[in-house]
C-alpha cells in the first residue's frame, strides 16, 4: 500500500467514471481476453470509448441485466476476464440470481460493477437507489464487494480486480468526486486506509463518506477529540486486524456507509468489533428508509450522511465508553 | 371519428406537450426524447378512451395506465394534471426535495399513477397482473401499458406478454412506443429485435395492430377501436414514434436525456405553444 492524502475537500475535476474506462483501456491493449459487458449504459459511464477501441471485447446487451450477466458468467467460463456493468440497482437486485448462481456459485468470477451508489443515484430517484447493493453481495461466500473512494481508487481497483481472479462487486459513481488520494496511489484488497491517526474515537467510512470523515476529524479536533480516519473500502473482505487494533486505540467506533445501515458497513464492522474487542459503537447510513428523488445534497442531509452527523454521532460513541 | 373529436384530441395532445416540456423544463434536465413521442398516444387515452375519475383515482372501476417505461413519468404527469387529477403546476416540483412528481412513475406518490415503474420491464407483468385481477373481479375496465422498443430488450417484457397471452387477457392492451430508439443509439445499432415487435408479439400469440404514424391522434383512437373487438387475445399496437417528437431541441437529435440551455427551453416551449395555437385555430 502506497498513498498520498490530499485531503483538501476538493471536487476532483475529471469524471470518475473515466478512471475505470482509463484502467481497462491499457488494460484491453495488453490482454485481449479481457472483456466489458454493458446494459445500454455505454452514454452513461463512457464505455462507448471501450467499443470504439476495443469493439471485439466490448459488448452492449442491451436493457437486459439478467442475460448480460448470464452472458459475463459464459464468457468467462471460456478463459476470459469480464466486467459487466449496469446502474448499481440494476446490477445487484434485477441480477443477482444470475450473478449468484450462473458466476459466483459456478466459480466464475465476473466483476460486476454498479454505477450510482446509494443517494449518488440522485434525480434518477428511489427506484434507482441502491441502499442494499453492497448487502446482496456482501451474502454471497468469498466475494470481494468494494466501494471505492475517488479516482485514484477506481483506477488502482479495477487493475487489482482484474488481476484477482475472484468474484467481485465493485461500486462506482459517474461524475467528478472529491479527491482523497493522489494518482498512483496503490491499494491492498482487504486492508482498510488509515488516513489519519487519533486516540478518543475511529471513523471507519467508505465511498462518498470518506471526505465526510475527514472534515468530521477536523471539527472534531477543533473541539478536543482526537479521531482517528479509516476508509474501510473493502466491505469484504473486511480488514479485522485494523478494526480490532483500532477499537483497542480510540475505545470507540463510528461508521459511516452510503448505504442501508442494515447488513452493511455498519454491521460488517459491528461483527468483527462484537466478536474481539466489544466497544460502543456508532453508525451513520440509511436508516431502514426506501430512496427518494433529489440533488445528492439534498438526499445526503435527509439521510443525515453529513460530516456534521458524523460528528454528533464521534461525541455520543465517546461518551459511551 | 367526428372532427370535433378529432380536434379536441390534438388540441389536448400539444396542450400535454407544452405542459411536459414546462415541467421537465423547471428542473432544467431530464428525459424529453421518451416524453414526447408519446403524448399523442396520452391524449387519446386520457382525453377520449379511458375511464377514469380524477376525484377518485383509485375508483374501483376505472381503466388503469401503466408507464412501463418509468421515465416517461413527466408526460403522464402533464397529461393527469390537465386531467384534473391536481394542478398541472403541481408538477412543476418535478425531482425536488420532498415532490409528487419524480422523474419514474410511483403509485405512492402520484394521483392517478396506477403502478410503480423505472426498472424497465417491471412495469409489463404488473399491468398483466392487474389486467389480470380485473378480469377475475368481472369489471368492465382495459389495462394500458406502455412499453419501450429498447425496454423490449428485458426478457420479462416476454414472460409479461406470455402469461398475458395464456390467460386471455383481452382487457389488456400494450403501446410499444417504437422511436427506433434506446438510450446509446438506434434499436437496430444496439439490440435488434428480429423480424420486428410486431412479428415477437404475434408469435406470443398476441393481437398485433400497427399504427403507421403513432404521433397521429386519429389512426391511435382507430387502433384502439380496433383492439377493443379483441375477444380472446391481449392486443399490441405498434406506434411507430419519433423520439423528441415536435421539441425543437430534442427532435433533431433524438437524445433520450436533455440538458440544454435556458435559451434553448425557451425557444423549444415557445414553439410548443405556437403549435398549440395553430391547432386551436384549425
Ligand atoms: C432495468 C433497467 N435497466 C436500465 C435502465 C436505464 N434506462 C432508462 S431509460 C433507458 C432506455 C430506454 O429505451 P426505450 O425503452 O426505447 O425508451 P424510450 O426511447 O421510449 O425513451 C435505459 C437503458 C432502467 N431504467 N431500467
Amino acid at each position: 500500500m502506497k498513498f498520498t492524502l490530499i485531503g483538501k475537500h476538493e471536487t476532483d475535476s475529471r469524471a470518475n467514471r473515466d478512471a475505470y474506462v482509463d484502467a481497462m483501456q491499457e488494460m484491453m491493449a495488453k490482454d485481449p481476453k479481457l472483456c466489458h459487458i454493458d446494459c445500454d449504459l455505454y452514454g452513461c459511464i463512457n464505455t462507448g470509448k471501450l467499443e470504439k477501441a476495443f469493439p471485439k471485447q466490448t459488448f452492449n446487451a442491451g436493457i437486459a441485466e439478467q442475460n448480460a450477466m448470464g452472458i459475463a458468467a459464459g464468457l468467462t467460463a471460456t478463459g476470459r476476464t469480464v466486467f459487466m456493468h449496469s446502474f448499481g440497482c440494476f446490477s445487484s437486485r434485477r441480477a443477482f440470481d444470475q450473478a449468484f448462481m450462473s458466476c459466483a456459485y459456478a466459480q466464475l468470477p465476473v466483476h460486476v460493477l454498479g454505477s450510482d451508489p446509494g443517494v449518488c443515484a440522485a434525480y434518477n430517484g428511489g427506484t434507482h437507489m441502491p441502499f442494499e447493493d453492497m448487502a446482496l453481495y456482501m451474502a454471497i461466500p468469498d466475494a470481494v464487494v468494494i466501494d471505492p473512494t475517488d479516482y485514484a481508487m477506481l483506477y488502482d481497483v479495477t487493475k487489482k480486480l482484474a488481476a484477482s481472479g475472484k468474484f467481485s462487486f465493485n461500486r462506482m459513481i459517474r461524475k467528478g468526486v472529491t479527491k482523497v488520494y493522489d494518482d498512483g496511489a496503490d491499494f491492498e484488497i482487504g486492508k482498510g486506509v488509515t488516513l489519519k491517526d487519533g486516540k478518543d474515537v475511529t471513523i471507519i467510512a467508505s465511498g462518498i463518506m470518506v471526505d465526510e470523515a475527514l472534515k468530521a476529524e477536523e471539527t472534531l479536533a477543533a473541539e478536543g477529540i482526537s479521531a482517528k480516519v479509516v476508509d474501510m473500502f473493502t466491505w469484504k473482505p473486511i480488514d479485522e486486524e485494523l478494526i480490532v487494533a483500532s477499537a483497542k486505540e480510540t475505545g470507540c467506533i463510528v461508521t459511516a456507509e452510503n448505504h442501508q445501515v442494515k447488513c452493511g458497513l455498519g454491521s460488517a464492522v459491528a461483527q468483527v468489533v462484537a466478536k474481539n474487542v466489544p466497544v460502543p459503537m456508532e453508525m451513520i447510513g440509511i436508516e431502514d428508509r426506501f430512496g427518494q428523488v433529489g440533488a445528492q445534497k439534498f438526499l445526503q442531509e435527509e439521510y443525515g450522511l453529513t460530516a456534521s452527523h458524523i460528528v454528533e454521532a464521534a461525541k455520543k460513541a465517546v461518551s459511551r465508553k | 371519428m367526428q372532427k370535433e373529436k378529432l380536434k379536441e384530441l390534438r388540441v389536448f395532445a400539444e396542450e400535454i406537450r407544452v405542459e411536459t416540456l414546462k415541467t421537465i423544463g423547471s428542473l432544467g434536465f431530464g428525459h424529453v426524447g421518451g416524453s414526447m413521442s408519446i403524448v399523442e398516444t396520452l391524449a387519446v387515452l386520457y382525453g377520449d378512451v379511458m375511464k377514469v375519475d380524477p376525484k377518485n383515482p383509485r375508483w374501483e372501476d376505472r381503466d388503469w395506465c401503466v408507464m412501463s417505461k418509468g421515465h416517461a413519468g413527466p408526460a403522464m404527469y402533464a397529461t393527469l394534471g390537465l386531467k384534473g387529477f391536481y394542478p398541472v403546476t403541481d408538477a412543476y416540483t418535478l425531482n425536488q426535495p420532498h415532490t409528487n412528481f419524480p422523474s419514474h412513475t410511483d403509485r405512492t406518490k402520484t394521483p392517478g399513477i396506477d403502478l410503480t415503474t423505472g426498472s424497465l420491464g417491471q412495469g409489463m407483468s404488473s399491468a398483466v397482473g392487474a389486467a389480470l385481477g380485473n378480469k377475475m373481479d368481472g369489471r368492465n375496465s382495459h389495462t394500458f401499458v406502455f412499453v419501450g422498443d429498447g425496454e423490449a430488450d428485458e426478457g420479462q417484457v416476454w414472460e409479461g406478454a406470455q402469461f398475458a397471452a395464456h390467460y386471455k387477457l383481452n382487457n389488456l392492451i400494450c403501446f410499444v412506443d417504437s422511436n427506433k430508439r434506446q438510450l446509446d443509439g438506434t434499436v437496430d445499432t444496439i439490440m435488434s429485435h428480429g423480424k420486428g415487435l410486431g412479428a415477437k408479439f404475434d408469435a406470443f400469440g398476441w393481437n398485433v395492430i400497427d399504427v403507421a404514424d403513432g404521433n397521429d391522434v386519429e389512426q391511435i383512437w382507430n387502433a384502439v377501436q380496433q383492439a377493443y373487438q379483441s375477444d380472446a387475445a391481449p392486443t399490441c399496437i405498434i406506434l411507430n414514434t419519433v423520439k423528441g417528437k415536435g421539441c425543437t431541441f430534442a427532435e433533431p437529435s433524438g437524445a433520450h436525456s436533455s440538458q440544454p440551455t435556458k435559451e434553448q427551453w425557451d425557444e423549444a416551449i415557445a414553439a410548443a405553444e405556437a403549435r398549440l395555437a395553430e391547432v386551436k385555430a384549425q
